[in-house]
């Protein structure tokens, strides 16, 4: 059977799956779609979040984003599971003792204000947005390389799946499809890598592995892998090369974002207790950490493999005949995202650090013309298992993991959208008349719409997938996380410093990014670029962390010199304070 | 216990020291977390140098490792330690 025959089998074999175990859950819970969750226990709901969390950013893209910078892309490692120390410790108890379904309903009641909700509901629309274009980019990637096809043809086909998976809707709410996509996804990125690990270091975890002994050459892994990136004009892969500021702010952006994106947050809400609320956030990040403990070790080995292959004999000898390049690389050059350009006419693939001033010399006498080799950071764990030469289903089930991850959260993600337009701003504020089949209908527009544009900008995307689902966590992080925050430890903050607060953040974070990253992602429209960035050294991706900063600053000015928030407010904060009476919170609904 | 206006008082003081109590938690909480990310992963990396870890150094691996399971172990604790205070202060859901 040849490898397209066993992709289409594998991937559509998953989609089964998911749609079985969805028919099979929805027969006995019809009804209660949200309450569902309440009889969950914390470990199943943990493992539910996971999946709803790891997208593919964090499948697809990130390993490869730290496979090609190193160390300095630890942020992402960090970021994103820091954040749910903030999670469990600042929010999740106290949400769920609040007992409602969604991040603008808290808002607007902690802050006795239609206006902070609609502002809050714009908040999410447009960090969620962001978060859909980043989703888009992986989706594309995946499904072009699986079907064969260019990257934008893969981008529109995936674009029909997520629309008709989003609009299959409820499937969203079974949490046993995504207890069925968590296993496929873990299974799917850690298989490779164990039979990766074994191959270089011997040792059959990868985390582990990542710091073992690089069998061939006796030497450390990463002592082997600094030695050879460097041997090639490129920066060491263990050293600190970027700027520090930007690196705190890039990783505080994206733990403080974690912390306020809706649809995770949203999962907090569901769960039996106040106890659990706390003990979920713990099991989700176990699960996640499954993933991010082996993602250093397949950036790093991937990394290797590639050298590895490029100059069979070593770094010093001659590299790879393009004729006899292997299949991996024939594969992807059909989707134009791995692309070979022979510079110097001598049949040979080069692939080297042309940038590097230092190493043009080496590189002239050598008779090298420049980096001949182009690899789009996004293919790297897609191709990881093809690299290394393992057997076909495994390569099949990494495109069915990165399937997996990719769809569950835009999904999600389209669902949190389309329900807060059609419930929080058409049936909050605009048409509170309407029908249930006007809200539906308009459910259904909002998330057309948004997929819409999500593909449009999918096809020219403002960077790597991880990079453009890092500026929606920069822009959660400006103007969500600091408002939930304040209204639960703060008694003093009030409607108009929540309003201007959250304004302030979002509007400062969104015109940096804007400034930066062109007016609505247009690129053309940029002013000024990452690489020499307005403020500092800060980049676009890192300003999050300065929105926040922003967001509470004003916030607590404008709550100062205007007045206290009424006596039932600051009742109902210190209600929320204390887990008991959790269970009548939310038996008002 | 005593008369209703003191048990009044006495819960509303007991409501604050269980929050003061829960807030000195989150900040011993918050210190660990930033020292072993920001701290060891970023900052101190310099100074953690001289210590090796497989083929680098101590900062790397907090950075692509350590810092990962400090924050496991800090949720946990967390949940653990907050589930005992709410009993003690007697606002455990029953």
């Amino acid at each position: 059977m040849d490898q397209y025959t066993l992709n289409l089998l594998v991937v559509g074999g998953t989609f089964a799956l998911y749609i079985g175990i969805a028919i099979w859950a929805r027969a006995g819970s019809t009804s209660e779609f949200y309450a569902a969750g309440r009889g969950i226990h914390p470990v199943t709901n943990g493992m539910a979040t996971a999946a709803d969390w790891m997208s593919a950013a964090s499948f697809i893209s990130m390993a490869g984003l730290i496979a090609f910078t190193g160390y300095d892309n630890s942020t992402f490692l960090m970021g994103w599971t820091g954040g749910y120390v903030l999670l469990a410790l600042l929010l999740a108890p106290y949400l769920r003792k609040f007992g409602k379904f969604t991040v603008p309903e808290f808002i607007g009641d902690r802050f006795y204000s239609q206006t902070a909700r609609m502002v809050a509901v714009v908040c999410l629309i447009v960090a969620s947005v962001t978060y859909v274009i980043g989703q888009m980019t992986g989706v594309g990637v995946a499904f072009s390389r699986f079907l064969e096809v260019q990257n934008s043809t893969g981008l529109f086909i995936g674009a029909a799946v997520v629309f008709a998976y989003a609009v299959f809707g409820g499937m969203k709410g079974v949490t046993y499809t995504q207890v069925a996509q968590y296993c496929v996804l873990i299974v799917a990125y850690t298989i490779p890598a164990i039979f990766i690990s074994l191959q270089l270091t011997g040792n059959p975890i990868p985390g582990l592995g990542l710091f073992g002994t690089h069998v061939e050459s006796g030497v450390p892994l990463l002592t082997k892998l600094d030695q050879i990136v460097q041997e090639l004009g490129f920066a060491s892969y263990t050293g600190h090369h970027g700027n520090t500021l930007n690196m705190v702010l890039f990783t505080l952006s994206l733990m403080i974002g974690t912390a306020g994106l809706p649809h995770v947050i949203i999962r907090f809400f569901t769960v039996p207790k106040v106890s659990d609320a706390r003990w979920s956030a713990g099991w989700a990040l176990v699960f996640i950490a499954l993933l991010y403990l082996t993602a250093p070790a397949v950036g790093a080995m991937a990394r290797l493999n590639i050298i590895d292959t490029i100059y069979p004999n070593g770094t010093q000898s001659e590299t790879l005949v393009y004729d006899e390049r292997p299949d991996w690389m024939k594969n992807w050059e059909v989707t134009g995202l791995l692309k070979f350009e022979d510079k110097n006419g001598d049949g040979r693939i080069q692939f080297y650090n042309d940038a590097s001033t230092e190493f043009a010399a080496t590189a002239a006498a050598n008779g090298w013309a420049g980096s001949e080799l182009t690899v789009n950071r996004d293919i790297l764990v897609l191709a990881n298992p093809e690299i290394a030469n393992l057997p076909g289903w495994v390569i099949a089930l990494v495109a069915a993991g990165g399937l997996a991850a990719a769809l569950s959260t835009a999904a999600g993600l389209l669902l949190a959208i389309s329900s807060s337009v059609s419930h929080d701003l058409i049936k909050g504020a605009i048409n509170p008349q309407i029908s249930e089949k006007g809200e539906l209908l308009s459910a259904r527009i909002a998330m057309a719409v948004a997929i819409g544009v999500a593909t449009y900008l999918g096809l020219n995307p403002p960077g790597f997938a991880a990079q453009t689902v890092a500026l929606a966590f920069g822009l959660a992080a400006a103007s969500i996380f600091p408002a939930l925050m304040m209204g639960i430890f703060s008694k003093r903050v009030n409607n108009v410093g929540a309003v201007a607060g959250m304004t302030t953040g979002l509007v400062v974070t969104l015109v940096y990014i804007f400034l930066h990253k062109g007016w609505l992602f247009v690129a053309s429209t940029a002013s000024f670029s990452d690489a020499d960035p307005l403020l500092l050294s800060i980049k676009s991706t890192s300003f999050g962390a300065v929105g926040a900063m922003l967001n509470f600053l004003v916030a607590y000015v404008v709550s100062f010199m205007t007045e206290e928030p009424p006596e039932e407010i600051q009742e109902l904060v210190e209600s929320v304070r204390i887990p008991r009476g959790a269970a009548a919170a939310t038996a008002d609904h | 216990m005593a008369d209703q206006t003191s048990s009044k008082t006495e819960a509303a003081q007991d409501a604050s020291s269980y929050w003061s109590a829960n807030i000195r938690i989150i900040i011993v909480c918050l210190i660990i977390w930033a020292l072993v990310s920001f701290g060891f992963g970023i900052l101190l990396r310099p100074m953690l140098s001289g210590i090796a870890v497989g083929g680098t150094d101590l900062g790397f691996w907090f950075a692509q490792q350590g810092s990962i399971l400090v924050f496991l172990a800090l949720i946990f604790f967390y949940a653990w330690r907050m589930n005992k205070l709410d009993a003690e202060h007697g606002v455990d859901e029953e």
